[in-house]
């Protein structure tokens, strides 16, 4: 009886990795770029993301399987303009030969303070320049995808497309005069640069820093005389000085908005696409109050 | 031009006068526990013990996400047990306080830990659970408020066997019994307080408005009731110019306020009336018959 079990096993031991030699292995630096790649490679590949969804890509450290799902990889895509700062050591220690792939190829970053604004995925026009770098390394590295990966490509960013005459629909629907926000997380400067509104945020860049009381008096102060009409929460940071805030000022509190990471299945943004679409609907509903 | 520096912060905002209420209640409760911390040379089981309190953060966060009311609840249990088995560990063995405490707060910071990375997110625990002094809601002032209100009530009850145990233990031994329950008491005071401290100051800093404070009195007092009444004001004058020196600066509210705090223990550590480094030097005669 052993016996025959043992034959089983020795079977499925070599049966796996001929079923997983048919895809390629391609890792993606955090959930949103996982699921853009995804949208790309369809069947032909296995994606991974390292920061998985609901985490904060930003105070990540990574894990030694990490360092085995770089090792086994063919491809590594990752954001770049300094997001991932713990990507470099992880593929010299790991050992890859993995080709990376920077995503963010070819858009003119915007400052913040004096570094790049890494969240240029906040934006639907930069999402496609995100889709075309992947294709094209997709293409490069599994040449006999090629149609594959192309149509898959063509198809999404026709949806993109169709997203982003979607978002200025909703902006232009704003009156011009409301279409400011406080957001505790500066992450969404390529979406107001590209759709035309302000994000006021009393935190930095990084979810790291803590705000001195004369910043939080300063944005109490600047809401009040500006009549900015929303603060808005965000997934990962403190929300009870947002709350404070909302309280002393008087204006709304807009529902949650989703940067740096996807939610799971059954939360409100497990694509990209989604989370574009939650997003833009909480802010619509909060600043055409 | 002074005095409204000092006073305008709070008159025109909500956030500071709460801050200062938040800030007072917390150095009635947590102050006069520095006090005996301090003279029961236990000084860095404060430090100890915030580490202890994760994985009760960790399983509460576990069984209902990011809700703050289970998370503490979980965070005091985990404390109690900590600090309790401690206590009673050293009553019964040869095992002095440190070293069982040493021991009981890795291992339970060891079990945090791993009980965060098998949930597999990276949301910085401490920092969710831990708020901020400037963001400071009802149920928090509240919960601050009661802490402090029990402090001082148990204190009340237990302080003649406390400061006794903390002068002499074995003279106390011989008269009452009342030394053990009193030292478990005491315990779980330090626990709740701390708990309490983190709701304001963060992790670190909950310590610090404890331990500071003492540190402060013992150069200014020989006696324990005038002792607790020093640390109690220094405590509560240290939060209020840490408050209003993070209003008029960047620096974050939480290290403000325990840099004055230090600034304080410098200055009376030269000029202090009992062992302070001036005096030291330049001794008084003494008085000759």
């Amino acid at each position: 009886m052993w016996r025959r079990g043992l034959i089983v096993f020795v079977v499925a031991l070599f049966a796996v990795p001929v079923h997983a030699g048919n895809r390629i292995n391609v890792v993606a630096s955090f959930s949103i770029l996982g699921d853009l790649v995804g949208n790309v490679g369809g069947d032909r590949i296995e994606v991974t993301s390292l920061v998985g969804r609901n985490s904060d890509v930003h105070i990540y450290t990574p894990a030694p399987s990490d360092a085995r799902k770089v090792a086994d990889a063919t491809l590594v895509v990752v954001n770049g303009l300094g997001l991932e700062g713990w990507l470099s050591r992880l593929l010299q220690s790991s050992g890859s030969k993995a080709q990376i792939v920077v995503a963010t190829k070819g858009i003119t970053p915007l400052k913040l303070g004096s570094e790049a604004d890494p969240h240029a995925w906040q934006s639907v026009p930069n999402a496609k320049v995100y889709v075309t770098n992947i294709r094209d390394a997709l293409v490069a590295a599994d040449p006999s995808g090629a149609a594959t990966y192309r149509g898959n490509a063509d198809r999404y960013l026709a949806e993109l497309d169709r997203l982003d005459a979607e978002v200025r629909a909703a902006v232009d629907a704003i009156p011009p005069g409301r279409r400011k926000l406080i957001s505790t997380h500066d992450a969404f400067g390529y979406l107001a640069a590209a759709y035309g509104l302000a994000f006021i945020a009393p935190v930095g860049v990084s979810t790291e820093s803590e705000p001195s009381a004369g910043d939080i008096a300063r944005i109490i102060k600047q809401i009040k005389a500006e009549r900015i009409p929303a603060v808005f929460l965000e997934n990962i940071s403190d929300d009870r000085l947002i709350r404070r805030i909302a309280t002393e000022t008087g204006a709304n509190i807009g529902g949650t908005l989703y940067s740096d990471s996807l939610t799971d299945e059954n939360g409100p943004a497990p694509t990209y696409i989604a989370m574009v679409r939650h997003n833009i609907k909480a802010l619509t509903s909060a600043l055409a109050r | 031009m002074l005095a409204g520096a000092l006073i305008a912060p709070f008159t025109e905002f909500e956030f500071m006068r709460r801050a200062l209420a938040a800030i007072i209640a917390l150095s009635l409760g947590g102050a006069p526990i520095g006090v005996f911390l301090m003279l029961r040379r236990m000084s860095l089981v404060g430090d100890a013990m915030a580490h202890a309190i994760l994985p009760g953060a960790a399983i509460g966060f576990l069984l209902s996400g990011l809700n703050l009311f289970a998370m503490t609840t979980g965070g005091l249990i985990a404390g109690f047990l900590v600090a309790i088995l401690a206590g009673v560990v050293t009553r019964s063995t040869g095992l002095k306080e440190d070293a069982s405490l040493a021991t009981f707060y890795l291992a339970s910071l060891a079990l945090g830990v791993t009980i965060v990375s098998i949930k597999g997110t990276n949301i910085d625990l401490l920092h969710v659970l831990f708020g901020d002094v400037l963001a400071m809601d009802d149920q928090t002032l509240l919960l601050v408020a009661i802490n402090a209100t029990i402090t001082l009530l148990v204190l009340a009850v237990i302080y003649r066997p406390l400061v006794i145990e903390s002068v002499d233990p074995v003279f106390l031994s011989t008269v009452s019994r009342a030394g053990g329950p009193a030292h478990l008491a005491f315990l779980a005071l330090v626990v709740v307080n701390l708990v309490s401290g983190f709701q304001a100051l963060g992790t670190l800093l909950a310590v610090g408005l404890m331990i500071l404070p003492a540190g402060i009195a013992r150069f200014w007092s020989r006696d324990i009731t005038p002792m607790i009444c020093i640390a109690v004001l220094s405590a509560i004058v240290s939060g209020y110019a840490g408050l209003v020196l993070s209003f008029e600066t960047r620096i974050p509210s939480g290290p403000a306020i325990i840099l004055v705090a230090a600034l304080v223990y410098a200055a009376s550590l030269l000029f202090g009336t009992v062992g302070g480094v001036v005096w030291q030097l330049f001794p008084r005669r003494h008085l000759e018959a």
